[in-house]
């Protein structure tokens, strides 16, 4: 086995690769304006640091936010493109999943809130139980402002960078800050151990068998975005 | 035949995801996939919608492209993609897949300009491009005048709108007059029962001491401006709005500066191939004057089929083929967007 792991929600736009035992090597480019211009480059150097060539994948794991959109967009398509270009099953994974897998596999026990930037005053958080053999989300994503998540939510651990961005409402601040491609490798591999293997020859994984589907948790709506209509029209 | 490069081409510049697969000049395949219903009711393309629909779109569009044309994509040569200019939003999804693709079959990417392709994806239609030609690009994003010593390397502008481009006139002209979203064939469809010489709508732009300054350069907002005043002065006055006459005079008022420009600009610069390409190049009246006006002057038209005229990944695949082609190195696989791309630069 050699799974990718791609995730650019967070202000990282970061790479994992996983043999089934271990993360074999990891990339990530912290740069919140250019994931475009990176993931590609970090998908190449990974495989090469791990002496592999693209066509030695065997399964393509995104992370599918809640995530700034132009960025989460970039990492979406980038695993769904590679994974159909070579014929491989791709799934989705909730991003802040990986970041409560990753203070999970720090050792963190107990409650934890995930909270990344939304932009625009807001954060996408959700809690999370962390037990002895794995972080479990209890709450649904959700987008608000840091100060409106609920009182006995806020005095919580958090990781993500929800704390940083907005210390008053999230006051305990805690690792990890962004997802890293080597968490998101490390739980997809579980997931994948732990669940009932999809349907034989299914190219396109869809929702369940411990997986999120592949669209993106966009968590608003475009309507609800200050974007004027662009002068351009639709005539080429 | 099977030496010549075999290409795929991505666009999402705007609200088409387009795919296209060439082989040399040959053109296999142009699939496109469009959100424009999704922006109707905003009069106009709304970036993040468009966005959206690009992701859902990129891979199905190239699985259908494939599926149509019978390439396997482990044949291909090389992948294109439009690096710029565009929406940003919408350029990051068509990059990065044509990235991912890249990546995965071990080929060479090359970024290419959205401009650039425009005259380009007329090699699959009617063969090489005399070198120099002179190329007339009128769309809802962009009006330019481009003299095109080589495609793949050297492009020059004449002139632009120094406004509006020559779609977007026609998309706020229709609203004006209570026709649909998108304009241009509303426009073209209303002014086909009118009268062109009705009303004597102003040109841009062309005369004096305006085309000393802005001799190939481009104005819509006055005309614009000026119908939308004369519509208004009738309501007021409690008349009809004669809108198959006031989009037939509106029409030629913008057909008229832009052929007279593109003629003067092949005069000027001794050319005597004039390829028009964009969106408004359909316009069934800009097709008929342009005609009319280069046979006069002895200049050879080319305008491709409206297909192909409007955005298209066959337009980036056939750029794509004459870069490999002309031996010209492929992109970094780090190339960036550039939403505001010059069209001075062809490769990313
Ligand atoms: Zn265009």
């Amino acid at each position: 086995m050699l799974l990718l792991a791609i995730d650019t929600s967070t202000t990282a736009i970061t790479v994992g690769l996983h043999d089934g035992s271990s993360v074999v090597a990891e990339a990530a480019t912290l740069d919140a304006r250019a994931h475009a211009e990176h993931l590609a480059p970090n998908i190449r150097d990974v495989l090469a640091s791990a002496g592999a060539e693209p066509g030695d994948v065997t399964d393509v794991v995104v992370g599918i936010g809640p995530g700034p959109f132009t960025g989460l967009r970039v990492g979406i398509v980038t695993g769904r493109t590679f994974a159909f270009a070579l014929g491989l099953p791709v799934r989705g994974l909730t991003s802040l999943d990986a970041i409560a897998h990753e203070a999970w596999l720090g050792g963190r026990r107990g409650e934890l809130v995930v909270a990344t930037d939304a932009r625009r005053k807001e954060v996408y958080a959700a809690a999370y139980v962390l037990g002895d053999d794995r972080a479990d989300r209890v709450t649904e994503p959700a987008v608000s402002r840091a100060g409106d998540l609920p009182a006995e939510t806020r005095g919580l651990p958090t990781a993500g960078r929800g704390p940083t961005l907005y210390a008053e409402a999230l006051p305990h601040a805690v690792a990890p800050l962004d997802v890293s491609g080597g968490a998101l490798a490390d739980l997809a591999v579980r997931r994948l151990r732990e669940t009932a293997p999809a349907p034989g020859g299914l190219q396109w994984v869809d929702p369940g068998h411990g997986f999120d589907g592949l669209e993106p948790l966009y968590l608003r709506r475009p309507d609800a975005a200050p974007a004027p209509p662009s002068t351009k029209s639709t005539l080429g | 035949m099977s030496d010549e490069p075999l290409v795929l081409g991505i666009e999402t510049s705007c609200d088409e995801t387009g795919v296209g697969i060439v082989r040399g000049q040959t053109l296999l395949v142009d699939t496109v996939a469009s959100s424009v219903e999704e922006h109707a009711r905003f009069g106009g393309v709304v970036p993040e919608v468009a966005s959206r629909a690009h992701l859902e779109a990129m891979v199905p569009t190239i699985e259908r492209a494939c599926r149509e044309a019978g390439v396997r994509l482990r044949d291909l040569d090389a992948i294109s993609v439009t690096a710029g200019p565009g929406l940003a939003g919408a350029l990051l999804v068509g990059v990065a897949s044509a990235k991912a693709l890249a990546l995965a079959l071990g080929t060479p990417i090359y970024g290419v300009n959205h401009l650039a392709s425009h005259v380009a994806v007329d090699i699959v239609e009617h063969g090489p491009l005399p070198e120099p030609t002179m190329a007339m690009l009128v769309s809802g994003g962009h009006s330019s005048l481009l003299l095109v010593p080589d495609v793949t390397n050297d492009v020059r502008s004449l002139g632009s709108t120094m406004d509006d481009a020559a779609g977007e006139a026609f998309d706020k002209v229709a609203r004006v007059l209570g026709l649909p979203f998108p304009g241009g064939p509303h426009v073209d469809r209303a002014a086909r029962e009118g009268n062109r010489i009705a009303i004597d709508f102003p040109r841009g732009l062309t005369t004096g001491r305006d085309m000393e300054r802005h001799r190939f350069d481009f104005s819509f907002s006055g005309l614009k401006t000026a119908v939308a005043r004369w519509v208004e002065t009738r309501q007021r006055a409690g008349e009809a709005v004669p809108v198959a006459d006031v989009a037939a005079s509106f029409q030629e008022a913008v057909v008229d500066v832009l052929t007279r420009k593109a003629l003067l600009a092949c005069k000027e610069h001794d050319v005597d191939h004039l390829l028009i390409g964009g969106g408004v190049a359909a316009n069934s009246r800009l097709r008929a004057l342009a005609e009319e006006r280069c046979a006069k002057a002895g200049v050879t038209l080319r305008v491709p089929r409206p297909g192909l005229c409007t955005d298209n990944g066959a337009m980036v695949a056939a750029l794509g083929a004459q870069m490999v082609s002309k031996g010209r190195d492929p992109s970094d696989l780090g190339l960036p967007t550039d939403s505001s791309m010059p069209v001075t630069l062809v490769q990313a």
